[in-house]
């Protein structure tokens, strides 16, 4: 399994894109194929402050229920609204259209996430 | 070290992911569990339970020795007849629930939960002594299970014995190509379909010849995730969740099987007197009607005046997302003056309370049921 070389990964399998001073994350395809098919994700609140390491939501599937961890502090400004009633858009595109949140940072960046090779190394460990 | 199905290697080969279930290595899933749901109610789908047991009744006193095993009523079958039936204690909780399939006169075929087979077998042999002979032959049987509105139209296209008519919980012995079967109209899912034994040696060759001609009719293999969300959408219990050794068929909704105008059965007294005292608990069906999901073990409360989470009465047995009704299902055990539907209660859901209501079951019917 590839992943996109222009993302930042967690040991949680989760990703981020940092654009402009806001961290967009989402669950990775790994993340996506060991859940299966997605049925409910709870999101947190616009404007509540998320931080680095804690849980922030679930993301459930047919057989089971994992929490989704901030990779980073900040405050988050949006969520996606669309994963309401098509939850099953994490699993057609989790880069994409099945993004999770948008967290504001204020001037950190994204250098003590996993890069795509060290990712990937992770999750050919875990399999 | 667990066992494997004839088929592990189609199924592997298949992508299926593989999980050790009932000490068997089985498929969960293939194409996912939603795919796979929606697919066996809207055309074909094929599962390989061949971990699941069968025990042999043969002798003279076989049918009468079935008979009091269970519940439900043996002794009015006919040759080629299958019954679904309880197997109860003495204290009228549930050792298992089964098919019990009348071959002749002097020869019963129950087919058991994979998790429970050394349990029933011991269970069986143990209360018939020597009325009949008793013998586990789980090894010799694999079983597919062929379920969807295109199944039946897919066996027929594939053997030359009669299978459309064939009403449901018979069975019946049929060939497909050289291989011998038996093919029963039963199943798990609410659907209409088939579930067809062989012998081990023939599995393979019976999977793929159903997977060919099923290519037309849009055939998919089906795991275990799926089973599960197939058969609590029609409301069927499963063993180790909705019932077991502490419920009683009444209390699980199961009454209907037990028939206490019919010969001894053990447990029979046990359940006359539920009965006729009536049931303190029931196996009630509930939609979430609040965000979220209830799932297995999930206390069920009163709601408070704010909807909030107020004394427990109940736990969930079964939960998930219905991929058929995009809601939230679930059912669990309540008492008996908050059975009704429409009744309104919350689920404690990892702490948050999901409001739910009572519904009359099954949550799903198929189209002409």
């Amino acid at each position: 399994m590839e992943f996109p070389k222009d993302l930042r990964y967690t040991k949680d399998h989760e990703w981020a894109r940092l654009r402009d001073g806001v961290v967009t994350v989402g669950v990775t395809a790994f993340a996506v194929e060991q859940l299966g098919d997605i049925t409910l994700v709870d999101l947190p609140e616009v404007d509540s402050q998320a931080q680095a390491g804690e849980a922030f939501g679930t993301i459930e599937s047919v057989k089971s229920v994992s929490d989704l961890f901030a990779p980073v502090d900040g405050k988050v400004t949006a969520v996606n609204d669309q994963l309401e009633d098509r939850p099953e858009l994490v699993n057609e595109s989790p880069y994409g259209d099945g993004w999770l949140v948008t967290i504001e940072v204020d001037g950190s960046d994204l250098e003590s996430l996993l890069d795509a090779a060290a990712y990937t190394e992770l999750v050919a460990q875990e399999q | 070290m667990a066992k494997t199905t004839p088929l592990i290697d189609i199924h592997r080969e298949a992508g299926a992911r593989i999980v050790e279930f009932a000490g068997f290595m089985m498929p969960v899933q293939y194409s996912g569990l939603v795919d796979e749901h929606r697919t066996i109610r809207t055309s074909v789908g094929l599962f390989d339970v061949s971990h699941m047991g069968q025990i042999e009744l043969t002798g003279a006193g076989a049918i009468q020795a079935g008979d009091r095993l269970v519940t439900n009523r043996v002794d009015k079958l006919h040759d080629g007849q299958v019954l679904y039936t309880p197997i109860c204690y003495p204290d009228g909780g549930i050792v298992d629930d089964c098919l019990v399939y009348r071959i002749a006169a002097d020869h019963a075929l129950f087919v058991v939960n994979a998790s429970n087979v050394d349990k029933d077998h011991r269970w069986i042999a143990e209360q018939t002594g020597d009325r009949c002979k008793v013998v586990n032959r789980s090894d010799d049987y694999a079983l597919l299970a062929l379920q969807g509105p295109r199944a039946c139209d897919l066996l027929a296209s594939i053997t030359d014995d009669e299978v459309r008519s064939a009403p449901p919980f018979t069975f019946r012995r049929i060939r497909v190509g050289d291989i011998d079967c038996i093919a029963s109209r039963t199943g798990y899912t609410g659907e209409d379909g088939f579930e067809i034994s062989c012998a081990p040696a023939q599995a393979a060759r019976l999977w793929a010849a159903l997977m060919e001609a099923g290519a037309a009719h849009g055939i998919k293999p089906c795991g275990l995730g799926a089973r599960d969300t197939l058969r609590l959408e029609v409301r069927l219990c499963l063993y180790g969740n909705d019932i077991d050794a502490t419920t009683t068929p009444f209390e699980a909704g199961l009454g209907w099987t037990v028939k206490l105008k019919g010969e001894d059965f053990i447990g029979k007294e046990a359940l006359r007197t539920q009965k006729k005292q009536g049931v303190a608990r029931k196996l009630v069906c509930l939609e979430m009607r609040s965000r979220g999901i209830a799932r297995h073990d999930h206390p069920i409360c009163q709601p408070d005046a704010d909807g909030s989470l107020g004394h427990q009465v109940g736990k969930v047995t079964s939960g998930t997302m219905s991929p058929t009704l995009n809601k939230a299902i679930a059912m669990g055990y309540v008492p008996l003056d908050l059975a009704e539907p429409s009744t309104p209660l919350v689920v404690d859901v990892r702490g948050k309370a999901v409001a739910a209501e009572v519904v009359a079951g099954p949550f799903y019917r198929r189209p002409g049921a």
